[in-house]
């Protein structure tokens, strides 16, 4: 008992770092949904391609020795732009190649082709960095090094806050573009009714366009942040991650903002903390590797009794 | 009503092309039984299956070529060249996993990525008392593990019992969930037995974990050992016999209307008196049956089973063959999981080796970064994009028939656009 | 309707083209004396790259020994195929070479979990396997006459390390991490047996998912019981990010692994952290012999890039199947050997001198010369120092 209280604040310190990770990709999975009622399942792929662009950009700010001289947020700042650019314009991409000619087909054709969409792009970014780098790991250079240790039992890591402001001034200027701004209203029209808001002379198919963009920077941005917090990336980064950050954005209910975040966190928070305090609940029976089942329990129960996700709405049936 | 138009315009070309198809059915044949060793030659004897079932004839001509080409024709083939054989079982196990997975997801409209479960759930009854695994946790005097062969067929229905209890079990928290919902449910349900299956090797070892079990008991039939590649065929053609003519029946039936009816529209189905829990846990039930059965086949065919055979993008795999194929239609599942199966296996392996043979003649120069053999995925996902793209309703689009008979005369003459303003409808 | 006949005559047309063009390509008769040998490993997916570099390896073994086949009258070809590290493809695979007469042997799997299945369908034609990295006993415990591996098994690796870990280290309490997978958690349990029988004090054994990188809980939790060493049997991307955050969360204890780390990539991702961690691998110092290092050097010229630790035993594996199929060949009278000749003649190789060690097969399969090494990271550049080694056997857990 006593060694779960010393763990304590440091575990859920590291499950609010992780959970911020699964709120900023569970994001573009919310916004497209919200949108488009289609799950992205290229999502993750999105994610794995800005990690990729932003950790080249920090690389080749090194390779040029620029990286030593320039202060480390201005770094970030620009492998951030690297990592946003590249997948807001893929999201773009992939919606108008493999989403927008079957728009109107059943439901679960998208899905398929945006497994065809992750299959590809995960070989190919291995290709291309195969041809390029002659590797396809690549390992970012790490810029916030210093801990700060508050206690012997709690060490607060600067890059695991810089994760958290970093998702947290993500998540605020994202919800300040979709509920003030005045493509955020177009986005919101479209996402209640396309036909109805292309009368009201909306560009369906911008408005569209642009919620893939906005939604793909969201994962590159969330993929070069994963870079500089674990160092190690590969084009198979996005599988776990991709499931893991739906996951929350269902849990908190998919297609609203604030749920992406409350569901991350608390997925962070049952994988971090939950599991640990359930195996020493259970004397050792339950060990670490139950995590993923202790989260999907959850989910589950979650589910009964709120069918919508935790924030999301209960979708009244009309009659 | 479409039957009668072909008579009326015997000049659409319909003699020679239904020519042409009989041609092509019985030289494929042929040519197959002359090269087993063609690929050409193995996709056009499937391709011919195809081309028979689109063909307009009596059932009572199809059926017995049909029969004459998997029962004599493939095996024969299948005797000198092994893999075809192995390549065609493997499409069957996958055929019945992709027909039973369409009664979920095709018949009753309920989204579920993690139907790899129930396959596993059978798949692991049957290997855990097939191997000395067993003898772990059950101590009996009387009881021997591994169980004796002739044990295979009575756990293809302890397979089908347990899996369907887990569609039950699965299916009641879910009652009340639609669509992407219903969908990450099923996904990590499938993931929590996967996980489970992986650890369950202590505190008391039932499944082995990550280890997995081997080797595992071949079936046997009358003091006969049936682990030759041609019995796993014969035992996998006939489970899909059964599992078609049952889906079929059920397509038809009360249940099937039933389950039409709430995949339309839950709330006009539940008000003409339609039992949805009912009807959705007999969804599940059934279709995990399947799945359990095939479990214990596959287990047996493998000798090894381990949780890495259950993952994720392994029920990801068969809901993309549902939909490729054509989804809601028995023939589209079956061409689904074949075209997927002999595309994987076959055609871009084929590929790869071919130009593989080429640098290693020194024809051609691929450098390594670019071995083809590496990027078969990365094709196969450029396939799923243009499958979906260019031909959105499956290779065999599922033939609704229509709601109504004010329909079918509203509609007289424009088939073709009804089909898609039916499909567009429910989407 | 009209619309459908023409696209199924169409369709018919189309086909017919192709039987033709099918009879013509399968007219042509296959040239005659090929020998094909094939490397089955992991070309894609995650574990690509360790894959990538046995097949490389097999390469230059093939290419170096074309002309020797040649002179016996032989076409000598690779033929490399991916098993993506999942075992239902490794049994397509398997029952593709089975097919394919011309292939007399395999250098793979990578994955024991991969091998153990497909080496059943091996088995239907003595299909002869030589695996340059299948640690688990099972593999050979078998005892099928077509299965061999030049490496260490699980169950001397994981007390080898055991071993070192309490005499030398005098690592009293451990704490034990694996992948969950096949080889991850077979070495683990392995080296747990044996820490145990040595006297030491297993504080915890926890399961960690490939394919993550976040471990903070396994870590924190670990942290906590304090442990002397950490043991993670498992894959070098997941272990480094293991040792890189235990070092983050100032955890001090030991960090060993398996061969699982032995890969230039640990000390890219774990940096400086990297220092002081120790490995067991079964593959030495390639750069200590004159011949390992002109080997390592024109592996490197010829793929520029470095040779991961199992490229050496992809090479090593290649060159016994290849010198047992000249044996074969020798004893047939020159004539094409059929499998059978294959599996014995690589089953009776005796002190083959191959570049990681020397080789001769056990009544199991198993490498009487496999040799075990310890090695530790004493600064962070690859490949570390070999601070003990000892011949395999001699660990093996009773």
């Amino acid at each position: 008992m006593e060694q779960l209280l010393h763990i304590l604040p440091q575990s859920l310190l590291d499950g609010l770092t992780l959970g911020f990770v699964y709120a900023m990709v569970a994001l573009g999975y919310t916004m497209i949904y919200g949108v488009m009622e289609l799950i992205n399942f290229a999502h993750s792929e999105v994610f794995m391609v800005g990690a990729f662009a932003g950790t080249e950009m920090l690389l080749f700010l090194q390779s040029r020795g620029y990286l030593g001289t320039m202060p480390a947020p201005v770094a970030l700042i620009v492998a951030l732009m690297a990592g946003i650019l590249m997948s807001g314009t893929l999201g773009v991409l992939i919606e108008r190649i493999a989403y927008r000619p079957i728009r109107y087909a059943p439901r679960l054709v998208p899905f398929i082709s945006a497994i065809g969409v992750s299959f590809f792009l995960q070989d190919a970014v291995r290709l291309i960095e195969g041809l390029w780098k002659n590797a396809f790991y690549l390992t970012a250079p790490s810029l916030f090094t210093s801990v700060i240790t508050i206690t012997p039992g709690l060490r607060v890591p600067a890059k695991s806050l810089i994760v958290i402001l970093a998702a947290l001034i993500m998540m605020l200027a994202l919800n300040i573009f979709v509920t003030r701004s005045k493509w955020g209203k177009a986005i919101r029209a479209v996402a209640q009714d396309k036909e109805t808001a292309s009368l009201m002379s909306i560009n369906v198919n911008s408005v569209i366009a642009l919620t893939f963009f906005v939604g793909g920077g969201m994962g590159g941005a969330a993929g070069t942040l994963f870079a500089t917090q674990y160092s190690l990336i590969d084009p198979y980064i996005g599988f776990i991650l991709g499931i893991k950050a739906f996951t929350a954005a269902v849990l908190g209910g998919i297609g609203s903002i604030p749920g992406a975040m409350v569901g991350g966190l608390l997925l962070g928070i049952l994988e971090s903390t939950g599991i640990v305090i359930l195996g020493f609940a259970t004397h050792g029976a339950i060990g670490i590797e139950y995590k993923d089942v202790l989260a999907f329990v959850i989910l589950i129960i979650i589910l009964i009794f709120k069918p919508g996700g935790i924030l999301g709405e209960e979708v009244r049936e009309k009659v | 009503m479409t039957k009668q138009k072909e008579h009326l315009f015997p000049a659409s070309g319909m003699p020679a092309s239904q020519l042409l198809a009989w041609v092509f059915i019985i030289g494929a044949g042929v040519l197959f039984y002359l090269l087993p060793n063609s690929a050409i030659a193995f996709i056009m004897f499937l391709a011919s299956f195809l081309v028979l079932y689109k063909t307009p004839a009596a059932p009572l001509i199809k059926l017995p070529v049909a029969a004459l080409w998997l029962c004599v024709i493939m095996p024969l083939a299948g005797l000198q060249n092994t893999y075809y054989l192995g390549v065609v079982t493997q499409a069957g196990i996958y055929v019945a996993l992709a027909v039973g997975l369409n009664i979920v997801v095709g018949f009753a409209g309920l989204l579920d990525m993690g139907y790899v479960a129930f396959y596993a759930s059978g798949a692991y009854i049957y290997s855990i008392f097939a191997t000395t695994q067993a003898a772990n946790f059950i101590h009996f005097p009387w009881a021997h593990f591994p169980i004796s062969g002739m044990w295979f067929w009575p756990f293809l229905i302890f397979g089908m019992l347990i899996a369907a209890l887990f569609g039950i079990l699965l299916g009641f928290p879910v009652l009340r969930l639609r669509g992407d919902y219903l969908a990450i449910v099923t996904l990590g349900f499938g993931e929590i037995i996967r996980i489970v299956l992986n650890n369950l090797d202590k505190p008391i070892n039932i499944t082995n974990g990550p280890q997995g079990l081997t080797p595992i008991q071949a079936p046997a039939l009358f003091g006969h050992i049936l682990n030759q590649p041609l019995d796993y065929y014969f035992i996998v053609l006939v489970a899909i016999l059964l599992i078609i003519i049952v889906a079929r029946r059920l397509e038809v039936s009360r249940i099937g209307r039933a389950w039409a009816a709430m995949r339309e529209d839950e709330l006009a189905a539940r008000s003409m008196g339609v039992p949805l829990v009912k009807m959705k846990l007999m969804a599940f039930a059934i279709g995990a049956s399947f799945a359990g059965a095939m479990g214990v086949i596959f287990a047996a065919k493998q000798t090894f089973v381990d949780p890495s055979s259950f993952t994720f993008m392994e029920s990801i795999g068969i809901l993309a063959m549902i939909i490729l194929g054509g989804m809601g239609n028995v023939a589209g599942a079956v061409v689904g999981a074949v075209s997927v199966v002999v595309l994987q296996l076959q055609i871009l392996k084929q590929l790869s080796d071919y130009l593989g043979q080429l640098s290693a003649e020194g024809i051609l120069n691929i450098p390594s970064q670019i071995d083809p053999a590496k990027y078969e995925r990365m094709i196969f996902g450029l396939i799923l994009i243009l499958m979906c793209i260019y031909r959105s309703q499956g290779i065999l689009p599922a033939k609704r028939r229509l709601a109504s008979w004010w329909e079918q005369i509203r509609t007289r003459g424009t088939k073709k656009e009804t089909e898609e303003g039916v499909d567009a409808a429910r989407s | 309707m009209q619309l459908r006949c023409k696209s199924l005559t169409f369709f018919l047309m189309a086909a017919l083209v192709l039987v033709v063009v099918g009879l013509v390509v399968t007219g042509c008769a296959p040239k005659a004396n090929v020998i094909k040998v094939a490397t089955v490993t992991p070309l894609s997916g995650s574990q690509a790259a360790v894959g990538e570099s046995i097949k490389l390896g097999a390469q230059i073994a093939v290419e170096e020994q074309k002309d020797a086949f040649t002179k016996l009258g032989f076409a000598l070809q690779l033929d490399p195929q991916d098993d993506q590290a999942d075992p239902k493809v490794g049994v397509d695979v398997a029952q593709k070479l089975i097919a394919d007469k011309e292939v007399l042997g395999v250098d793979g799997h990578y994955n024991s979990g991969v091998a153990i299945p497909a080496s059943e369908v091996y088995k239907t034609d003595n299909l002869t396997e030589v695996s340059p990295a299948n640690t688990n006993p099972k593999v050979t415990d078998r005892k099928y006459l077509d299965v061999n591996r030049i490496c260490a098994r699980d169950d001397e690796q994981g007390p080898f390390g055991a071993d070192y870990a309490f005499n030398t280290l005098k690592a009293k309490n451990i704490y034990i991490v694996d992948d969950k997978t096949t080889y991850g958690a077979g070495v683990a349990q392995q080296f747990e047996a044996r820490a145990k029988a040595d006297g030491a004090t297993i504080l915890g054994h926890d399961g960690i998912t490939a394919g993550e990188t976040d471990f903070s809980a396994v870590l924190d939790k670990a942290g906590s019981a304090k442990p002397d060493l950490l043991y993670f049997g498992g894959m070098f991307p997941e272990g480094s990010l293991l040792l890189k955050q235990m070092r983050d969360k100032g955890i001090n204890a030991t960090f060993m692994g398996a061969d699982g780390m032995d890969d230039p990539q640990m000390a890219k991702i774990a940096g400086n952290d990297v220092i002081g961690a120790y490995y067991t691998t079964a593959a030495g110092d390639i750069n200590s012999t004159p011949e390992g290092k002109a080997w390592a050097d024109k592996y490197t010229k010829e793929f520029n890039q470095q040779p991961g630790a199992y490229a050496v035993y992809g090479y090593d594996s290649m060159n016994v199947l290849l010198d047992g199929i000249k044996k074969a060949i020798a004893d047939n009278g020159g004539k094409a050997p059929s499998r059978l000749q294959v599996s014995q003649a690589v089953r009776a190789t005796k002190d083959f001198q191959g570049i990681s060690s020397k080789v001769t097969f056990d009544d199991k399969g198993d490498n009487l010369y496999a040799m075990l090494f310890m090695k530790e990271y004493k600064t962070a550049d690859y490949p570390p120092a070999v601070i003990q080694s000892g011949t395999a056997g001699q660990y093996l857990q009773k």
